[in-house]
């Protein structure tokens, strides 16, 4: 097993070293070039130059790449112009905030997920099933920025159950029960989409599995038909879910930039929202870097999960 | 093979096939998608000559009328501009930023999957890699990226969201050109002096062409409301033009006082995209032939019993340990009906093995399956007789006493030991799970038990093998352990269906005779289904030969094998090779069985007998006794002996 993840983790590096050459493209490819969208269309040519010599940018893309990773292994990843601060550190910062929100949220949708497509499949065509089709289908056409709002209105104005907002340090300030507090509201509404998506894949893995002639040996074994579904047709469409799980991972951390814009939640969502306004590029570089090798390394922790569920795919 | 394919032999011609559309229709909620999706298109698209207030004007008098208000039907937002206006002139932007995304998406995604899929070899792993790469990203982030570079804006909203879409139509449309690019036609239209770009555009782009509409009507609505997202954080639309999502953005702001102007336009984007996703789901349906036939269907945990008819129970005194009584079970697949057992009555004595013989699709399998109701439902329901164990009907029984039948007082070994082995927990940990779903005993002593039993049914390293996973074993040795599995709990009867089949011939006689030794040495009656009659002459006392559903000959093995009555069992016989007679002539029998939905009347072997009269052909013959054997016959090959 332990060779197995070695193995996994030597293939990551092609795709982490793809991962940074395009988000270093992002600079070198900024129409008019970065030092004007930093300084602005009216900048003299001369500070632009200045700038560009003080970026590097006037030596060859290949050259600036390799000088740009070199600095990134040490932990440089330039200085925010918008916040006057190395980008890595409130990048890091911001990725506290965001992992409690989007983490939080992957568990929920990995649990009501599983669980609505588990009833789904097994009362199909039944009134579960159709309230859990129905349940879907909203959750997956409504615009999670959208239902952000309704909650705030119904749960923060109406009832005022909890906070609609004002999470500004993710850690210290008012302790756990706090951090709650200002947690479900935000983390509800990011996992509503993925649960719903989740529940569709699941519902139809467990039809699939259920139709094997594995289950049918399940039940000639006189196996209840609870174990016969938890056990042994859950376990089977858990090893085709799981991947799957990993690949919603990346509509969870993408849809946090909405959610943690709508409940004003310190992460690197709402951080990217703000440096693509103020036109702080390596901030942007930094966040998005940040959360793509996240997304990859969670798929990664799928895959790997995925080969302890089933032994055959170890060879 | 399971008990459906075993016995569903095709699907009739039925009348035409309806049109996509018209199935598209059928389905009521992608019906409601089309309706909800025309509505809002034809109000997008008439905008402009509906008597609408200019959607930019603004009225600082007016400023957030509530909805319902005399001239702004939904209201007016914070600089008192009409709500309704600026919806339909909202929807229409977005509208058209989703469809001009999925459109450039789909082009240029198109493009590369065709390109990589056709051309193969380095240039699709160059461009597979790159749309990897560009899969790495989280989808929203990539279009955050994008838009960083380019600058805020609609376009460069569209543009983003297009690209972070192309990877989707790629896969896509590589994986089915992919399949296409070697098909006959392809070479043909090469061959004959095509260059690559005619026999990528007009040969395989037309075939291509269903995967990109599912494509298109699977991502349109996520491209929607990916822009809508982009402007509700300002990235997309910027003022004063208005989209939903700016429109959204700004309603954001005035939450507490105004919640109106948020919920609108909210609101269109939720009709829009669920409108989209109906239609899609639909579209879907309509072109996934596995969904059309509902072969998705889940089996349930019990073939669901629904007897026309029910014959008297039998005496208690027999000592059979398992009587079968008139057993009729049926498929219903669309509007056909398939007889897969059409009226079969077994006696199976205490501690005999009888034989079940018949050609594929002949009933066999799926006899066997009724007995336990381990027939899927749907599509297949016992329609009539009884199983009779124990003088109780395991068709009436509960649930519960099924459960505790199944493995404990019946066991059954299936076909084919790969596929009816769970293969993601090890074989010892399914032994033991039968053993502890009938006995009250610990994990520890359930495995101690498993172990013994491998090495009853002889396996080497018993005690390493029970922690194997079953890919890790050989054929032989996946089926000894099924073996094994139907013995844990000393059943008085064991039906094996087709138990060696699977097998190497060299293993199937080591398994045959392991069980025939094993079922002697636990006393355990045998229902050994089987189209081999060397198999049968080895360890079977009598035989049942079985033809399109019913019992055609039964009797003991010497008199069935050495003096067949039934026509059909002397071909069949007639069709086993002897080893040392070159010279027997092998008749494969002529002609096909009938199709079990459509069953002649009268005898259903007519067709293929060489001594078939008319009066076989009359009505309904039935299994008469001959001796001390029963045959289906008018005119039985061996003399009636009354």
């Amino acid at each position: 097993m332990l060779a197995y993840v070695f193995k996994r983790l030597l293939a990551l590096i092609p795709i982490i070293i793809g991962l940074t050459i395009i988000v270093f493209l992002m600079i070198a490819l900024i129409p008019g070039g970065t030092a004007v969208a930093i300084l602005g269309p009216l900048a003299s040519p001369d500070a632009v130059a200045k700038l560009n010599a003080e970026l590097g940018l006037d030596r060859p893309l290949v050259e600036q790449y390799l000088s740009w990773m070199g600095n990134l292994l040490q932990g440089d990843m330039g200085r925010s112009y918008s916040l006057k601060r190395p980008v890595i550190d409130e990048v890091f910062e911001r990725f506290y905030a965001t992992s409690i929100l989007a983490g939080t949220s992957l568990i929920l949708c990995s649990i009501f997920g599983l669980l609505a497509g588990i009833v789904s499949a097994v009362r199909q065509f039944g009134w579960g099933d159709r309230l859990v089709t129905f349940f879907v289908l909203i959750g997956i056409s409504t615009p999670s920025f959208w239902l952000g709002l309704l909650l705030i209105m119904l749960f923060a104005v109406e009832w005022q159950i909890f906070p609609p907002s004002g999470m500004y340090l993710a850690y210290g300030g008012g302790g756990i029960l706090d951090l709650l507090d200002h947690l479900v509201l935000p983390a509800v509404t990011l996992a509503v989409v993925a649960t719903g998506v989740i529940a569709r894949l699941t519902r139809t893995a467990m039809l699939e599995v259920l139709r094997q002639d594995y289950i049918r040996t399940a039940r000639a074994k006189g196996l209840t038909e609870r174990r016969v579904i938890y056990r042994h047709a859950f376990k089977s469409a858990l090893v085709t879910v799981i991947p799957l799980i990993g690949v919603q991972a990346g509509l969870v951390i993408g849809g946090a930039v909405y959610i943690e814009t709508v409940f004003q939640w310190p992460g690197i969502g709402r951080m990217l929202v703000g440096a693509i306004s103020t036109r702080d590029i390596l901030l942007v570089q930094g966040g998005v870097l940040l959360l793509a090798v996240t997304y990859v390394l969670i798929n990664l922790a799928a895959d790997i999960v995925q080969t302890i569920l089933d032994p055959r795919l170890k060879s | 093979m399971t008990a459906a394919s075993d016995t569903v032999v095709a699907k009739p011609a039925k009348s035409a096939r309806p049109s996509s559309f018209r199935l598209l229709t059928n389905n009521r909620l992608a019906a409601l998608g089309l309706i909800v999706l025309g509505i809002v298109v034809a109000l997008a698209l008439l905008t402009p000559i509906l008597p609408l207030d200019n959607p930019d004007v603004t009225d600082p008098a007016d400023r957030l009328l509530p909805p319902g208000t005399a001239g702004h039907l939904l209201g007016t937002d914070h600089l008192g501009r009409d709500i309704l206006s600026r919806l339909l002139w909202g929807t229409r932007v977005s509208l058209a930023v989703g469809l001009s995304a999925t459109l450039i998406a789909a082009f240029f995604g198109s493009l590369i999957g065709l390109v990589a899929g056709y051309f193969g070899g380095r240039t699709d792993a160059l461009l597979m890699r790159s749309i990897d790469m560009l899969m790495a990203f989280p989808y929203i982030l990539l279009a955050l990226g994008i838009v960083a570079v380019l600058g805020p804006g609609l376009l460069n909203a569209l543009y983003a969201i297009a690209v972070v879409n192309i990877p989707f139509f790629a896969r896509n449309i590589r994986g089915v050109t992919r399949g296409l690019a070697h098909r006959e036609f392809v070479d043909a239209a090469r061959l004959s002096g095509k260059g690559h770009a005619g026999v990528l555009f007009t040969e395989v782009l037309p075939n291509v062409l269903p995967v990109i509409v599912i494509t298109m009507s699977s991502t349109v609505g996520w491209m929607i409301l990916e822009t809508a997202g982009l402007s509700f954080l300002g990235l997309g639309v910027q003022p004063p033009q208005a989209d939903l999502g700016s429109m959204l953005g700004e309603g954001r702001k005035l939450l507490f006082n105004a919640p109106f102007v948020s919920v609108i336009p909210g609101l269109m984007i939720f009709a829009l995209v669920m409108s989209i996703n109906l239609i899609g789901d639909g579209v879907r349906d309509v072109l996934d032939p596995r969904l059309r036939s509902g072969a998705l269907a889940r089996p349930s945990a019990r073939t669901r019993v629904d007897r026309r008819e029910v014959p008297a129970m039998p005496d208690r005194e027999t000592d059979d340990a398992l009587d079968v009584i008139d057993l009729k079970t049926e498929f219903t697949v669309g509007s056909s009906v398939y007889r897969a057992v059409g009226g079969v009555s077994l006696d199976l004595k205490d501690k005999e093995c009888l034989g079940l013989v018949g050609e594929s699709g002949s009933g066999k399998s799926v006899t066997a399956m009724s007995v336990l109701g381990l027939v899927a439902t749907p599509p297949g329901a016992i329609v009539g007789g009884r199983v009779v164990v124990d003088g109780a009907d395991l068709l009436e029984v509960s649930d519960e006493t099924l459960r505790g039948l199944r493995g404990g007082k019946i066991s059954m070994i299936f076909q084919d030991p790969l596929s009816t082995l769970h293969p993601l927990f090890t074989v010892g940990d399914q032994i033991a799970e039968a053993i502890r779903s009938h006995h009250p005993v610990g994990h520890a002593e359930a495995w101690k038990r498993s172990v013994a039993l491998l090495e009853l049914v002889r396996i080497p390293n018993a005690r390493e093998r029970a922690s194997s996973y079953p890919h890790e074993l050989s054929g032989g040795m996946r089926q000894r352990v099924c073996i094994a599995m139907a013995l844990a709990n000393d059943s008085d009867v064991l039906i094996a269906d087709e138990p060696t089949t699977a097998l190497d011939v060299t293993v199937q006689a080591q398994v045959l005779r392991l069980l025939d030794d094993l079922r002697r040495e636990k006393g355990a009656a045998v229902l050994f289904i089987t189209h081999d009659f060397g198999v049968v002459s080895e360890i079977c006392d009598r035989v049942a030969v079985m033809y399109a559903g019913r019992i055609v000959e039964l009797g003991t093995t010497d008199d069935v094998l050495s003096r067949p009555a039934h026509p059909y069992t002397r071909k069949l016989i007639d069709c086993v090779p002897i080893l040392g007679d070159p010279d027997r002539r092998l008749d494969a029998i002529e002609g096909l069985p009938p199709t079990v939905n459509r069953l002649p009347p009268g005898c259903a072997f007519a067709d293929r007998c060489p001594r078939v009269r008319d009066d076989c052909r009359a009505g309904e013959i039935a299994l008469a006794d001959i001796g001390d054997r029963q045959v289906r016959c008018l005119y039985p090959l061996v003399e009636t002996e009354e």
